[in-house]
């Protein structure tokens, strides 16, 4: 058999036909809303989050510490042991620079990309890392291996929550000599 | 071990289309009266059905296996269901080999289907909901920052540029001008990719494939029925799937361990040894365009960190010594979740018999492979398939 | 992990709140968008029909789900059924009270092997029987959109047009 011999299913369609009515259509707006208990593990670590701290989860059998915690580790499968704190800094184990919504609405020209980022925590097992966000650094500064840290909410307006932790900024500002750089590379840029 | 043979004796597929005016169950039963039609059966033949069809949150249709079922052809059936995100189009043929190579069934239709473009304001509003819902969904992440975080992660690994992974893109998008289904096909360069909108650094629009809808069909048959109805049976050799961590932040983004596992599994049963000799075509996932380069490695096609390279080189186009997704790909025809895997296997299935057409790859291909990948970036699915 | 750190206090667990932001608007496809075309421009129901199964679809099909038949002839099959089967529902969506029954029944339309579940209009609780023939109440004309609420319900069998 080949493809080419059949006249093959599937009408194509322009948004505009269905704005215009060209096909007629139904539409839907689900109204489901959820409440996705914390469980014990996540419970504490927002918990922690309000505090100001980020905590994690050992498994000695493993001889590693997890984070986000979890009550059971899922390579040896059996409880976890102890809770213990990491630090709020981190690095960077890879970042994008985005310009779209979640939506994928466009980002208007006024608002900054968004930077998020991998970051593997202080004190959690090498190449631990969580989903976050970045920001105080220009995009051209990131590199992967960068050292950051936390920047938290004010203690009254946290929640305990992840967002608790506005983002993560560089843990030391660029030094005179690498901003030299990067102008010079930027110079050198615009000529090509 | 105590197998049946399987082969892949018919296929169907649709045209895939960013928004088709057909109902998902339409699309459905065109794909699978055309994979029949193929083979000269009809549905009194078949003895079940598999359903492969990604998150009931696209098509906006809860219970989406039975919602399909009459169009898949499976009322009054044996009917089973099966769901691996991205990895659902290579899972669904094994899913299909289990119920022939067991014995159950000597004639197993697997039908494929995706409509995404029910979904407003765009599927990523449903893709938001893999992420974690309270540890990860409060940042409002998008689907493409973890292919932006593993993309970058992989470059900075091996010192790859964006130029080197450009050239899949553009390769994949010419090649589906020979596909009939494509829906993105076209002559591009990598300046075009390059300059393409950045929608989250480094990835940009033209390195990504579609949303789409459309549906893919195949037919399976023990080898006792498949001797039967032809005379180029297409035999699975091997499957294989593996899945890694959901906690997909604590892992290394630069190389997908899973599908290595996978690959290791439908090697070991279809006994290849050495890979980039005895595979002669090749299908790997390409959502976006680095991600061909990521699966070749994970296949062991090619060393860790070499893929570009090979890319550079010209060894994956058609006439190459090692040509990857012929059909175009994800990047070219289109990627409606589901039923892009099976147009891999499809476009596999046409290769091995010499029935691709313009497409066809010089050389009498004799072993060819197909692979997905889905969820939350931590499912590999293989098939590995002979004539 | 110890037993002082299993959930023994139900009134401390936590919860995270959240809801999925998408909405969605569905194509009718081949075989519905002229079957609710004809009920907004003509006020009717098509039919396709299967010769090898003798089997009728109303709604539509494009093919017979049990040969696999492309059906692409349609037949204007009327507005008049038969109760299959129906309930009264006493209870909104949010589980509060109805200030009226209202039933809701499986239509079987005249002639075919297919049917519609709609509301039943102008037929009371105590009325209502299985076997009892209907027809559909249609929106005037103007306010119809092509949709399955440009039938008001079904209602009692009326002299005139089928
Ligand atoms: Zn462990
Ligand atoms: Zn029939």
């Amino acid at each position: 058999m080949k493809l080419e011999d059949y006249e093959l299913g599937g009408t194509p369609l322009r948004s505009s036909d269905i704005k215009k009515g060209n096909v007629l259509t139904t539409s839907w707006e689900p109204n489901l809303a959820y409440a996705w208990d914390d469980g014990v593990a996540i419970g504490r670590y927002l918990a922690e989050l309000k505090n100001g701290r980020i905590i994690g989860r050992t498994c000695y059998k493993c001889n590693r510490i997890m984070i986000p915690p979890r009550m059971f580790c899922e390579l040896c499968f059996r409880p976890s042991d102890e809770w213990v704190y990491c630090k709020d800094t981190g690095i960077v184990n890879t970042f994008s620079i985005c310009h779209i919504n979640w939506d994928a609405s466009r980002r208007g020209p006024n608002e900054p990309p968004l930077i998020p980022a991998v970051i593997e925590i202080d004190g959690a097992s090498k190449g631990m890392g969580i989903l976050h966000m970045l920001s105080e650094v220009d995009p051209d500064d990131i590199k992967v291996g960068l050292k950051v840290k936390a920047v938290w909410k004010n203690p009254g307006e946290r929640t305990g929550s992840i967002t608790d932790i506005l983002y993560f900024k560089p843990l030391r500002a660029p030094t005179k000599r690498a901003k030299a750089t990067k102008k010079r590379a930027k110079a050198t840029r615009k000529r090509k | 071990m105590g197998y049946r043979k399987v082969a892949i004796v018919g296929a169907g597929i649709t045209k895939f289309v960013r928004r088709a005016q057909e109902t998902a169950k339409e699309l459905a039963w065109q794909a699978t009266k055309m994979a029949l039609d193929s083979c000269e059966l009809t549905l009194d033949d078949v003895d079940c059905v598999t359903l492969g069809t990604a998150p009931d949150a696209f098509d906006g249709v809860h219970m989406k296996g039975e919602y399909l079922a009459d169009g898949a052809g499976a009322f009054r059936k044996p009917y089973m269901r099966h769901y691996v995100g991205g990895g659902t189009g290579i899972f669904s043929p094994i899913h299909g080999w289990f119920h022939v190579a067991s014995g159950m069934a000597d004639i197993c239709l697997v039908v494929t289907e995706e409509k995404m473009s029910s979904c407003y304001p765009h599927p990523q509003g449903a893709f938001i909901t893999i992420f974690d819902h309270t540890t990860e969904q409060p940042l409002k992440p998008t689907l493409i920052w973890i292919f932006a975080l593993e993309m970058n992660r992989y470059m900075s690994t091996y010192g790859i540029s964006k130029r080197d992974i450009a050239l899949v893109s553009v390769k994949n998008k010419k090649n589906a001008l020979d596909h009939p289904s494509a829906q993105l096909g076209g002559e591009i360069t990598v300046d075009d990719v390059l300059n393409s909108e950045v929608l989250a650094w480094p990835v940009n629009r033209l390195d990504v494939s579609p949303a789409s809808d459309g549906a893919a069909a195949i037919v399976l048959a023990s080898e006792r029925v498949a001797r039967r109805l032809t005379d180029k049976p297409v035999w699975i050799d091997g499957v294989g799937f593996s899945l890694d961590t959901a906690y997909w932040a604590t892992r290394d983004l630069c190389y997908p361990t899973y599908v290595e596992n996978a690959a290791r599994m439908a090697y070991d049963m279809a006994g290849i040894t050495e890979p980039h000799k005895e595979i002669h075509v090749a299908e790997p996932y390409d959502p976006f365009d680095y991600k061909e380069l990521h699966h070749m490695e994970g296949l062991m096609l090619c060393p860790k960190g070499e893929a570009a390279r090979m890319t550079a080189d010209g060894v994956t186009q058609r006439d190459g010594n090692l040509p990857t997704c012929p059909s175009g790909g994800a990047l070219g025809v289109g990627n409606p979740i589901a039923a892009t895997g099976l147009m891999k296997i499809i476009e596999i299935f046409l290769q091995l018999r010499g029935d691709a057409g313009k497409r066809q790859v010089p050389g009498k291909p004799r072993c060819g492979l197909a692979q997905a990948w889905g969820d939350l970036m931590q499912v590999g699915t293989v098939v590995v398939m002979r004539i | 992990m110890a037993i002082t750190e299993k959930i023994t206090n139900t009134m401390k667990p936590t919860f995270w709140e959240g809801h999925i932001p998408v909405n969605y608007v569905y194509t009718y496809g081949h075989a519905g968008e002229k079957f609710f075309r004809a009920i907004k421009d003509k006020g009717t129901f098509l039919a396709t029909y299967c010769s090898a199964c003798d089997i009728s679809y109303v709604p539509p099909k494009i093919y017979c789900d049990r040969c696999f038949t492309k059906l692409d002839r349609y037949i204007d099959v009327g507005t008049r059924g038969f109760i299959e089967t129906f309930t009264v529902s006493f209870m909104n969506m949010d589980g509060s009270r109805k200030e009226r029954p209202r039933i809701l029944a499986m239509i079987r339309i005249v002639g075919t092997d297919g049917g519609l579940i709609h509301y039943i209009e102008g037929i009371g609780p105590d009325e209502i029987a299985l076997g009892m023939p209907v027809q559909a109440v249609f929106k005037p004309k103007g306010k119809r959109t092509g949709a399955i609420d440009d039938i008001i319900g079904f209602g009692p069998v009326t002299r005139g047009r089928k």
